[in-house]
C-alpha cells in the first residue's frame, strides 16, 4: 500500500527519539505481558481446557444436548433482531446526528450513550416494570394473551437497549468527518434521497457500518446482566448461551458449561480478528480521504 | 438561462450571512462573487443552488421562481472547493452519477452514458484518469473532474465554489485561464464565488463585491479597480495606501498638516485617503504632497517596492516605483500621489 508508507516511515523516526532507558522499556513490557498472560490468555486457555477436560466426545456431545442447541438457537435469533434492529437504529441515528444540525442534538448523543452507563441489570429491570405482572402494561398484554416477559420479545427487547449505541457510535465520527459535501453533490446531479443514501453515503461508511455490527453482535450474544433478569431462565426456551453457561456451572457440570463457554470465546476470537480488519479498512478509508 | 435574485435574506442564528442582496446575472455571463470569508458569497451561491433556503427573497431563472424546487430538479452544475467527488467511485463512474441517477424514462442507455462521459473526459482533458479514484488525482486534477461531473448533467447555470481555493499558486492560474476559454466554448451561465481578487479580475465579465452580506459594489473588474465605490472596495481590491486624514474647506490635512491635493469634494471631517501604491509618483524632497525618508528598498522584476517613514509622523507606507530611479534606503523623496480617492469616516 503505497498510501501507508509515509506512516511508517514518521514512526520509525518516533522510534529513534524515544528516551526511556532499555531497562525501563523492558520492565514496563514485561508487565503488560505478565498482565495480559494472567488476565486475559491464562482464563482462556482454562476454558478450553476445562471444555476438552473429558476429550473430545464429551465435548461435542455436550454441545449436542437438547438444552444446549436451544440456548445456542436461542442466541442466534436474539442477536439477529438486535443486530437487525440496531443496524437501522443505528444508521438513522447517525446520519440525523451528523449530517443535520437541530436542537437538542448533544442531549440525542448522550441518549444514545445511556445503555453503556446503566448497569445491564438495572437495563433489564427496566423492562420487568414495564412488561411484568406489576408492571404498567403487563396487565394489558396478560389480558390480550401477549407474552413479554420470560420470553423471546423481552430477551430481544433487553439486548437491543444493551446493544443499542454500538452501530450508531462507530457510524457517527466517521460520518461527522465525511461532511456532507458528497450527499450534496450527489443531489445537485439529480439524485433522490434514496440513491444518494445507497449510491454515495452507504458505500463509504460500509466498513464502519461492519465494524459497528461486529461489536454489536458480540455484545448481544454475550449479553449476560439484562437478559438474566428478564429471561425466566426456563430451560430449553428461555436460556441463551451465557446463562446456560451458568446454570449448568451451578449444577457441576463443568464439561458442559465450558464447551458453550469455549463457543463465546471463540467468537470473541473471531470478533477480534475481523476486528483488528475492519480497522485497517477504517484506517485506509481516512488516509485516502478526498482533501 | 438567467439568474434573478431580490432582497434575499438569510440569518444563521442571530448572524446575517445575506442581508438584503439583490442581483442579476444575464444568460451566458461568467459573474464572480468577490469578498473576503463571511461576506456570505457562498450562502449566496449555496441559496442559488437550492443547497440552502433563505429566510426571505426570491431567486428566480428566467422569470420562474426557483424557490418552489429543491436542489434535485433546479438543473444546476454546483462545483465544490473541496471538490466532493465520490470517493468510492472511478473518476468515469463520478462523471457518469448524474447520468446514472436520472429517472429511467430519460435516462440514456449504457452506450448513450458512456459516450457523453468520453466526450466530457476530452473536454477536460483527462481521459486517461477515466479508471483512476479521486484519491489518485492532483488537486487539480480532482476539480476539473468535479467541473465534468457538474457539466454532465447539462446544467442550465453553473455555480462554482471557490473553485481554486485549495490549489497551489501555478495550477490555480492555468486553471483561471482554462475555465474562462471553457466558459467561452460552452457559454453556460456561471457564477464562481472567490475570495481572490486577482482571480475574480482576471476571469469574470462583471465581478459582485460583498461584504457583511450585502453587496457593495458591481461592476467590470476595470470599473471596481479603477473606481472602488467605497473605501472597503477599495481597500480589499488592490493593494492600498490608507491614511487617516481630515477634510475641512477643501482642505486635506495629515496630522494636522495640509497637503497639497485637492478634496474633490469630499464631505468635510475625519476621512481616509485611498492610494495605489504604484500612483504614488516619486520625486525630489520637497516634489510632492508628502515628503518621507526610506526605510527600506526592494526589488521585484519591473519595480522596486519602498517602505517610506512620513515625516513628521509615524507612519510607514509602503509604495512601488518604476525601477526607473533607483531609490536607496536613507533618501529623503517627495510623493506625489496620480489618483486617490477620499472616502469619509474612519472605518
Amino acid at each position: 500500500m503505497p498510501m501507508k508508507q509515509p506512516q511508517r516511515v514518521m514512526s520509525a523516526a518516533r522510534d529513534d527519539l524515544r528516551t526511556e532507558p532499555r531497562p525501563v522499556r523492558f520492565v514496563i513490557i514485561t508487565l503488560a505481558v505478565i498482565f495480559l498472560t494472567v488476565f486475559v490468555v491464562l482464563p482462556l486457555v482454562v476454558v478450553f481446557a476445562q471444555a476438552f477436560s473429558k476429550g473430545v466426545g464429551a465435548y461435542f456431545s455436550a454441545l449436542s444436548d437438547p438444552e444446549a442447541l436451544s440456548a445456542i438457537r436461542l442466541t442466534l435469533l436474539v442477536a439477529a433482531i438486535s443486530v437487525g434492529l440496531n443496524l437501522v437504529f443505528g444508521i438513522v441515528a447517525a446520519w440525523a446526528i451528523a449530517k443535520f444540525d437541530f436542537r437538542g442534538k448533544t442531549f440525542l448523543i448522550s441518549l444514545i450513550d445511556l445503555p453503556f452507563s446503566v448497569s445491564p441489570v438495572i437495563s433489564g429491570l427496566v423492562f420487568v416494570l414495564l412488561f411484568g405482572a406489576q408492571g404498567y402494561w403487563g396487565p394489558w398484554l396478560q389480558s390480550h394473551n401477549i407474552h413479554v416477559l420470560f420470553a423471546v420479545p423481552a430477551i430481544a427487547l433487553a439486548t437491543i437497549f444493551v446493544t443499542f449505541p454500538f452501530v450508531a457510535r462507530a457510524l457517527i465520527p466517521l460520518m461527522q468527518e465525511q461532511g456532507t459535501q458528497e450527499e450534496e453533490a450527489a443531489i445537485s446531479l439529480g439524485a433522490s434521497g434514496l440513491q444518494t443514501f445507497f449510491r454515495v453515503t452507504l458505500p463509504n461508511i460500509k466498513w464502519g457500518v461492519l465494524y459497528g455490527v461486529l461489536l454489536c453482535n458480540a455484545r448481544a450474544m454475550g449479553e449476560f446482566g439484562a437478559v438474566s433478569v428478564v429471561s425466566g431462565h426456563i430451560r430449553g426456551e428461555t436460556n441463551t448461551m451465557p446463562l446456560l453457561v451458568e446454570i449448568l456451572y451451578n449444577e457441576y457440570q463443568f464439561v458442559s458449561s465450558f464447551a458453550i463457554a469455549s463457543l463465546l470465546a471463540m467468537l470473541a476470537l473471531i470478533t477480534l480478528v475481523a476486528k483488528t480488519i475492519l480497522e485497517r479498512h477504517l484506517d485506509e478509508g481516512q488516509s485516502t480521504r478526498v482533501h | 438561462m438567467s439568474i434573478e435574485v431580490k432582497g434575499l435574506v438569510k440569518k444563521f442564528g442571530t448572524f446575517a450571512a445575506l442581508d438584503g442582496v439583490d442581483l442579476k446575472v444575464a444568460t451566458g455571463e461568467l459573474v464572480a462573487l468577490l469578498g473576503p470569508s463571511g461576506s456570505g458569497k457562498t450562502t449566496l451561491l449555496r441559496i442559488i443552488a437550492g443547497l440552502d433556503w433563505p429566510d426571505a427573497g426570491e431567486v428566480t431563472f428566467d422569470g420562474e421562481n426557483a424557490l418552489a424546487h429543491g436542489a434535485r430538479e433546479r438543473h444546476v452544475g454546483f462545483v465544490f472547493q473541496h471538490y466532493a467527488l465520490f470517493r468510492h467511485m472511478t473518476v468515469f463512474e463520478n462523471v457518469a452519477f448524474g447520468l446514472r441517477v436520472q429517472p429511467r424514462a430519460v435516462r440514456k442507455n449504457e452506450a448513450g452514458i458512456r459516450a457523453r462521459v468520453r466526450e466530457l473526459l476530452d473536454l477536460v482533458q483527462l481521459d486517461w484518469l477515466a479508471d483512476h479514484y479521486p484519491s489518485q488525482l492532483s488537486g487539480g486534477q480532482r476539480q476539473r473532474i468535479a467541473l465534468a461531473r457538474a457539466l454532465a448533467i447539462e446544467p442550465r447555470i453553473l455555480l462554482l465554489d471557490e473553485p481554486f481555493g485549495a490549489l497551489d499558486a501555478k495550477v490555480r492560474k492555468e486553471l483561471r485561464q482554462w475555465l474562462r476559454s471553457l466558459h467561452h466554448e460552452i457559454n453556460v451561465t456561471s457564477i464562481f464565488v472567490t475570495h481572490d481578487q486577482e482571480e475574480a479580475l482576471e476571469v469574470a465579465n462583471r465581478v459582485v463585491v460583498m461584504d457583511r452580506g450585502r453587496i457593495v459594489q458591481i461592476g467590470t473588474p476595470g470599473d471596481v479597480y479603477d473606481n472602488p465605490a467605497t473605501a472597503f472596495v477599495h481597500g480589499f481590491i488592490g493593494e492600498s495606501i490608507v491614511l487617516p486624514v481630515d477634510v475641512s474647506d477643501g482642505c486635506v490635512r495629515l496630522g494636522g498638516k495640509v497637503l497639497g491635493i485637492r478634496a474633490d469634494g469630499a464631505a468635510s471631517g475625519a476621512s481616509k485617503l485611498f492610494v495605489r501604491r504604484h500612483d504614488m509618483q516619486v520625486g525630489p524632497a520637497g516634489s510632492g504632497a508628502f515628503e518621507g525618508k526610506v526605510r527600506h528598498v526592494r526589488t521585484f522584476g519591473p519595480i522596486q517596492r519602498a517602505e517610506v517613514a512620513l515625516s513628521g509622523g509615524e507612519t510607514v507606507i509602503e509604495i512601488d516605483a518604476p525601477r526607473d530611479r533607483e531609490l536607496r534606503t536613507g533618501d529623503i523623496v517627495g510623493l506625489q500621489p496620480r489618483h486617490y480617492r477620499i472616502f469619509a469616516g474612519q472605518d
